[in-house]
């Protein structure tokens, strides 16, 4: 099948793309009714409706770049190539998850996969994913390094220290503003007083692009540009990627404020089905094709989910390991 | 007749651990505001710009939470930065990459990931700083679980106290007190560690154990030196590393003496005095006591600017000295002075 190949990014089959973006909605689809099945806890943030954001970007990277996420981050992790598995198994509470159930669904974090982990503080790991950039090019390495962030978390300070830090400092660090319109309750509209958060990248001295964040291949685009960029040494982008949450916020907060037209306008640019469309409308797939990958990613995550209920909860024990790394200090009776 | 041991200042003492780590280790960097041309305020971080350049010896904007946040994250792959607060009170600022990030990233990820971090700066009191620049804030992060905390009272200490830090793979805060750093003291040309979690009996004493770390150390060791004159031995200890607390050591000779008393410049309530008397107590029997524990601290009040008003909020000599003879049971004890 026909693959995309930005010049100096890494290649990839539209079909692939298409399938990673159905794995995750079909992913948070299971998540949710985990959550309404009582086997999650605390809540679920579904990504449902920003699909082509976070595969979009991922498509660009190498196994080597790193990425931070967010509150909402089980999108970027399936886009990173992290395992429907040992994610499904984190997010049960379970010791096979990524991170042996400590973590949840707001922390899920995966090294061998570049995933440097998610943040349940709205933009808190903006700077990390600064710092974790820098320090990378300090050891001579390519990578380059992804946060992901929300609409709401533009507004945050932190935002802005870690954009001009990344600016002063030249770090290969890619800013995705997810912008999906609201934060929680609030419209973006009352939150700022700008029409695109992307303008704020002049202010600390780099590129600011908006794009359409429901069109994985005008996301993966700019963030093939975004990551040469930075690559070659000229600091960061501020990348927004517009975009709308068709579910509620959380799984544990369904109230839902928007207007059912506003709804409806949205779901009509489901990036999916939308991808879909353009695939078959221009010959390069067939409805067929589309349902066999719907069919296995829905057929993936059965799995994880049915692997996950199966797996044992964590040892008790393990509620007081991994508060220190291992260090000489350390003998029983002195982490206190 | 062997040579003079060589003496340098807490400053010079914390420069060389900088200096020494760094060329031992291409991963650690130092980053913070006026460090590398100004050598920072308090000559900390002098001259390391000239040797390792600005790669690795970072001038920041103010911005204490991003350099803070960056820290953690170039530490989560492979570097170990050491970040510098200009002045401790800013950690104000920082508290959540500190805490919500630093300190739980690696229990967060299943212990995936480490983050050998170390946040060093000064504590400013005593000197008219004022309210905002004059805090002593180590029970709060004695209080985040994940974090080691630590605080010298001597160049020794400071130098090898640092190079641990550094060598460390968990986040440490690492505070420093400003009116020590022109302090001479011994420091040996030969590089040596101070290991994390050890206390050090700075002085030996059979009939009141004080427990100070940081400048109350001195203190309480002007008061020990005041009270041999009248013939009480104080044993002074210096946990040097409030988290984990070497309790141990503290314990036994709490037991030896049944009595304690600890010195603290923290705010009283919830303080760190607090905790030590509490751990204490977890390992002392009650038989062995002769007397309740007193603590010594500074006032429930923010640090106020003029000298007569810090200096009654802080601890003072005269407290030390009077809360040993109330453990005692001597007339001489203060009645301000209370459990």
């Amino acid at each position: 099948m026909t693959a995309v190949g930005e010049q100096g990014v890494a290649a990839v089959t539209l079909e692939e793309l298409y399938g990673t973006m159905a794995r995750i909605r079909a992913f948070e689809t299971r998540a949710m009714e985990l959550f309404g099945e009582k086997h999650i806890r605390g809540s679920v943030h579904p990504y449902i409706g920003m699909e082509a954001i976070a595969v979009g970007v991922c498509s660009v990277l190498e196994e080597s770049d790193f990425i931070t996420s967010t509150h909402r981050g089980h999108g970027h992790c399936i886009a990173k190539g992290l395992e429907l598995r040992p994610m499904m198994a984190e997010i049960t509470g379970r010791a096979t998850g990524y991170c042996k159930g400590k973590g949840g669904s707001m922390h899920i974090t995966a090294m061998r996969h570049g995933m440097l982990g998610a943040d349940a503080i709205v933009g808190g790991s903006l700077a990390i994913a600064v710092g974790a950039a820098y320090s990378l090019r300090l050891q001579g390495k390519d990578s380059v390094t992804v946060a992901f962030f929300g609409d709401g978390a533009a507004n945050q300070g932190i935002f802005h220290e870690a954009a001009n830090l990344a600016s002063v400092l030249s770090a290969p660090v890619i800013f995705v503003c997810e912008n999906n319109q609201w934060a929680i309750s609030m419209p973006i509209a009352k939150a700022i007083n700008i029409e695109d958060v992307a303008i704020r990248g002049a202010g600390y001295g780099f590129p600011g692009e908006v794009v359409d964040g429901n069109d994985v291949l005008a996301v993966r685009e700019v963030a093939a540009r975004a990551v040469e960029r930075a690559r070659r040494g000229d600091g960061p982008t501020l990348i927004e990627a517009k975009s709308y949450r068709i579910t509620p916020h959380s799984a544990a907060t369904p109230t839902d404020n928007r207007s059912p037209d506003e709804l409806a306008y949205w779901r009509d640019r489901d990036p999916i089905a939308r991808f879909g469309r353009h695939l078959v409308e221009n010959g390069l797939t067939t409805e067929e094709r589309l349902a066999h990958l719907t069919d296995e990613a829905r057929d993936a995550v059965a799995d994880a989910a049915a692997y996950a209920l199966d797996c044992p909860y964590p040892d008790v024990g393990e509620a007081e390991t991994d508060v220190y790394a291992p260090s000489d200090w350390q003998r029983p009776g002195r982490l206190s | 007749m062997s040579e003079e041991p060589r003496e340098l200042t807490m400053a010079e003492a914390l420069n060389e651990a900088l200096q020494e780590e760094m060329r031992r280790d291409p991963g650690v960097f130092v980053i913070g505001e006026d460090i590398g041309r100004h050598g920072g305020l308090f000559r900390v971080t002098a001259d390391l710009l000239d040797e390792f350049g600005p790669t690795r010896v970072i001038d920041s904007p103010i911005s204490e939470a991003g350099i803070t946040g960056a820290g953690v994250g170039a530490a989560l792959v492979g570097s170990r930065p050491v970040v510098e607060l200009q002045i401790f009170d800013f950690v104000t600022l920082v508290m959540d990459q500190l805490v919500n990030h630093a300190a739980k990233w690696r229990y967060m990820s299943g212990g995936q990931v480490s983050v050998p971090l170390v946040l060093r700066g000064p504590i400013s009191n005593g000197i008219g700083m004022a309210a905002q620049h004059s805090q002593t804030l180590e029970a709060w992060f004695v209080h985040a679980p994940g974090l080691i905390v630590m605080m010298p009272s001597t160049p020794y200490d400071a130098k090898g106290m640092l190079k641990s830090a550094i060598r460390e793979d968990n986040p440490v805060v690492f505070l420093e007190k400003r009116l020590l750093y022109a302090r001479k003291g011994p420091v040996p040309e030969e590089e040596y560690l101070v290991p994390i979690g050890v206390a050090d009996v700075k002085r030996v004493g059979s009939d009141v154990t004080v427990v100070a770390a940081g400048a109350p150390t001195q203190l309480a060791l002007q008061a020990a030196r005041q009270l041999a004159r009248e013939g009480v031995e104080v044993e002074v200890i210096d946990p040097r590393t409030l988290k984990p607390l070497d309790i141990d050591t503290i314990a036994e000779s709490v037991s030896k003496t049944g009595r304690l008393v600890v010195v603290n410049e923290g705010a009283r309530a919830g303080g760190f005095a607090s905790e030590v008397v509490a751990r204490t107590l977890d390992h002392v029997a009650l038989g062995d006591l002769k007397a309740s524990p007193v603590r010594v601290t500074a006032k429930d009040t923010p640090i106020p600017y003029s000298t007569t008003l810090e200096r009654e909020v802080l601890p003072s000599l005269e407290d030390v000295v009077g809360a040993v003879n109330q453990v005692l049971g001597r007339e001489s004890a203060p009645a301000e002075v209370t459990v």
